[in-house]
């Protein structure tokens, strides 16, 4: 159960990293940062707003924080390199990690349950489920639900579909590159903070819960091949399950390595994923 | 004397046969040239003959040795060395260091000996500086020696490539496109330059679109096109053959 | 070659003149940090070495100082007295690999000595930047980025929840290791200076090396890796091949500066492997200039310095985030590089197009 939970919110963080990395071409290594984001803000508005309003209120926060991070150090790069850039997201998520800490402290944060309490739990079909996961899972569903609506059927999704797949092409159809660049991290903050917030009643929350999250966000996004947001999803799902299992075969202290154990054999024997193409994937520039 | 023979080479890309069923034998101390319409496969052919890219199918036989499938450094170790279509000079490396790199393969200082500075390295870097020097003396770019590379002219660095490549002492040198982005002069200077490696007893095989060049500078002429051969000839023969003329210009109406 | 070798010496009277001024101020106390500051550093010169001439980026060497760390103090302090009947551990004591030493209740305990502890440790660096560099170099840009980093959490991740590595704790208690005439890397307020010089010594000896082999036909054909990789290759050069060597030359380095680092300061603990740890170092790299050697050295020496004696509080981690966001945003090259004032120049003089990535 748990297992499903931690897939849950690793798909999130793969689908944020997929957007921006769509859009740009970028891996931002804050994406983990935007999720523990959401949910410390969320924990901070609850002591006065209801919680509804406190998620939504998160929400919005980290979606600028996203739009700031764009604006201020991304935005008027020319040309970067993709090391160069992976290295800045990483210094923008140390920063955003340092700054939680002298805002809220080293302590575990949690929202309350959104239905029930911890101990409330579902019987379906035989196994205790806690209503939370239902949250957890339905909010995936419809964030997934919603994000292919809006990459489909709007126009600012079709111009962000099209300024990844040929940037110069859609500037000429008049499509503002740069505001595609900046709604992508907006974006990408958005669910992230979503997943953050709705996760958190059951994983809790840390100044650095971020950094952990972006590495397996990154290891689930690689595993479904990048860039690719449904084949994220079950990806995501497979490494929630894995680690769960894990703990029956290694000792506990382990767990955390299984994910890199994963990304390493993903990344030497087979880089563009489970459902990537290999060809894509050479042809995406390094 | 076959220096190199390429046997039913062939390349696809997806849905694209870049180089089909390619056969042609390079004699020793001959300057032969490959040329075609744009597409042709002429850079594809290079970079399978020196390793950068497998073929599919068909072998590549230099000096009797099989080298299909080999790495691009084994085949530089064999005699073979290339210049780049779009120059690949090392940027923040002067003039003489670049042609330094080319006498690698003349060296044998490995990590520890350069490390520890043992003293057979002291007159190997010498020999290496020295000879170097001497290519760049006869290229006539001497005086440039302590620029950095990549801030000379484009004609220049076309020249400091070229003895990068004549560096390794090669018994193969492979020109794509040498006067590509060159003036006439410089195109007549290149000419003459070829010649110099001819007498030094270098063989040649270029690719280039310059016909003057192809014309003057060598002695046999293969024509591809969409990665087939069509014609192999004296360069005065090729200029006469239909399908040549066909395929370059168009029907005759 | 004088002109190599000029900044060896001017790098050595500036360590022997602040040894003497803290003598003169009585304040030899600086001195700790100081040593500290210099093992560090020589992690981070092979680091440079591997980011600044052979191109690759590395966000996990902490990983490799761990190793080494861990695996010295582990071997001399794990007691092998329980297993003296064993046919293995008799053979190590047969071949004079073993120290005895009494412990805190006066009886005695075996472990392996430090030196043999160093070469296993050495070793054991070699052949594991071998078996991982080979695929992780074949990989570009941020999958290199992100295996180096996975590397590193990995160890991190073995140093944390082993037991017998001691977990969260760390390692402590770890011996002395023993110079030549009775002089040994260790913490000792006695030992003060001697440690000092040591330490230094052992970072000049590494410059050397380093500088040596940048102005070697290695080093040469390395930049030329950096520079065009497919016309190095051309030349004749096995760039992977190259590539790989100057990988575990750099895990060696940073090994060995955890190795006499653990030894020092008498323990290890599992955040020496950490991701800020590694981090820190790419951003001391960064700064000194990718391909600067003495730019790398000199920043090592003043950021870690002011690190350990704690001038950043509580945002150190922050300071080096914040110096690897500002170095890549306007200097990705480094700071201390030739044309720094015209590219600084080039990009605020501005086009009002420029275009986001």
């Amino acid at each position: 159960m748990a297992g499903i939970t931690y897939g849950t919110i690793y798909a999130i963080v793969a689908i944020g990293f997929n957007i921006i990395y769509n859009a740009t071409g970028i891996i931002n290594f804050a994406q983990g940062e935007f999720v523990m984001l959401g949910g410390m803000t969320a924990v901070t508005l609850s002591g006065f707003l209801p919680l509804p309003l406190a998620v939504l209120g998160a929400v919005a926060v980290t979606l600028v924080v996203g739009a700031v991070i764009e604006v201020v150090f991304i935005r008027w790069l020319h040309k970067p390199s993709v090391l160069r850039m992976i290295i800045i997201t990483i210094g923008i998520s140390i920063l955003i990690r340092e700054s939680a800490l002298h805002i809220w402290g080293e302590g575990v944060r949690a929202l309350p349950y959104f239905t029930g309490t911890s101990e409330t739990s579902f019987n379906l079909g035989g196994v205790y489920v806690s209503p939370q996961v239902l949250w957890a899972v339905g909010v995936g569903a419809v964030v997934v639900a919603a994000l292919t609506a809006f990459f489909n059927y709007t126009l600012p999704g079709r111009q962000m579909r099209a300024c990844s797949a040929n940037r110069d092409a859609a500037r000429l159809c008049g499509v503002n590159a740069k505001n595609m660049v900046t709604l992508s991290f907006m974006l990408s903050a958005a669910i992230g903070a979503i997943g953050g917030c709705v996760v958190c009643p059951i994983t809790y929350v840390q100044y650095d819960s971020g950094t952990p999250l972006a590495i397996k966000g990154f290891t689930v996004a690689i595993l479904g091949g990048l860039g690719n947001s449904t084949a994220a999803v079950g990806a995501g799902m497979l490494l929630g399950i894995l680690e769960s299992f894990s703990i029956w075969v290694l000792p506990a202290a382990y767990k955390e390595a299984v994910s890199i154990f994963l990304l390493l054999v993903i990344l030497f024997v087979r880089p563009s994923g489970l459902f990537g193409s290999a060809e894509a994937a050479r042809l995406k520039e390094f | 004397m076959t220096l190199l023979s390429v046997r039913e080479v062939s390349k696809r890309f997806g849905g694209l046969q870049a180089v089909g069923g390619v056969s042609f034998d390079v004699a020793r101390g001959s300057i032969k040239a490959l040329i075609g319409p744009n597409g042709a496969g002429k850079t594809t052919l290079f970079n399978l003959i020196s390793g950068f890219l497998p073929p599919d199918s068909g072998g590549i036989v230099f000096e009797g040795t099989p080298v299909q499938g080999m790495q691009p450094f084994e085949i530089a170790a064999l005699g073979m060395s290339r210049t780049f279509q779009h120059i690949r000079l090392f940027p923040k490396m002067t003039v003489l260091e670049n042609v330094m790199v080319g006498r690698h393969l003349h060296g044998r200082a490995g990590f520890l000996a350069g490390m520890l500075n043992l003293p057979f390295t002291w007159s190997e870097e010498r020999r290496i500086r020295e000879k170097s020097l001497e290519i760049l003396e006869l290229l006539g770019i001497a005086d440039s020696a302590r620029v950095e590379a990549t801030s000379l002219a484009y004609g220049q660095q076309r020249v400091v490539e070229l003895g990068r490549a004549l560096a390794c002492e090669p018994k193969l040198l492979l020109l794509d496109e040498p006067a590509a982005g060159l003036n006439m002069r410089e195109t007549l200077e290149m000419g003459k330059l070829i010649g110099k490696v001819r007498n030094m007893g270098i063989t040649v095989l270029l690719v280039e679109h310059d016909m003057s060049l192809v014309m003057t500078v060598s002695d046999e002429v293969v024509v591809l096109c969409y990665g087939e051969k069509i014609a192999e000839d004296l360069p005065l023969a090729i200029q006469k053959n239909p399908e040549v003329i066909r395929v370059y210009l168009g029907e005759v109406q | 070659m004088r002109a190599r070798y000029l900044p060896v010496a001017a790098f050595a009277g500036i360590i022997i003149a602040i040894q003497l001024t803290t003598h003169f101020t009585e304040s030899a106390y600086h001195l700790t940090q100081l040593t500290m500051t210099a093992y560090y550093s020589l992690l981070v010169v092979g680091l440079c070495m591997l980011t600044g001439y052979a191109g690759q980026i590395s966000i996990g060497h902490a990983g490799f100082f761990a190793i080494g760390g861990y695996l010295s103090a582990f071997l001399t302090t794990h007691n092998l007295v329980p297993h003296q009947g064993t046919a293995f551990v008799s053979l190590l004591k047969k071949a004079g690999l073993l120290a005895a030493r009494p412990d805190l209740y006066g009886g005695e305990i075996l472990n392996v000595h430090p030196w043999a502890a160093c070469l296993a440790a050495i070793l054991a660096t070699v052949i594991i930047a071998y078996l991982i560099g080979g695929p992780v170099l074949k990989l570009k840009g941020h999958y290199l980025a992100m295996a180096t980093l996975g590397f590193g959490v990995i160890i991190y991740r073995i140093a944390l929840g082993t037991t017998l590595l001691g977990a969260a704790d760390g390692i402590s208690d770890v011996p002395g290791f023993p110079l030549a005439s009775g002089v040994e890397i260790t913490g000792k307020a006695s030992m003060r200076v001697p440690n000092y010089y040591a330490a230094w010594g052992l970072v000049i000896a590494g410059m050397v090396l380093l500088l040596n082999l940048i102005h070697s036909r290695v080093g040469r054909a390395l930049a030329s890796i950096h520079g065009a990789e497919d016309a190095a290759e051309a030349m004749g050069i096995p760039a992977a091949r190259y590539k790989l060597h100057t990988f575990v030359l750099s895990a060696v380095f940073a090994s060995l500066a955890g190795v006499f680092l653990t030894h020092y300061n008498g323990g290890i603990g599992p955040s020496e492997a950490s991701v800020m740890k590694s981090v820190r170092y790419v951003a001391i790299v960064a700064i000194g200039g990718m391909a600067n050697l003495w730019g790398a050295l000199s920043m090592s020496l003043v950021l870690n310095y002011f690190s350990l004696r704690g001038y950043f509080g509580s945002y150190d981690d922050a300071v080096f985030g914040a110096i690897l966001i500002l170095i890549m945003l306007f200097a990705p090259d480094g700071l201390l590089r030739r044309h720094l004032f015209d590219d600084m120049k080039r990009m605020f003089s501005g086009d009002a197009d420029q275009e986001a990535p």
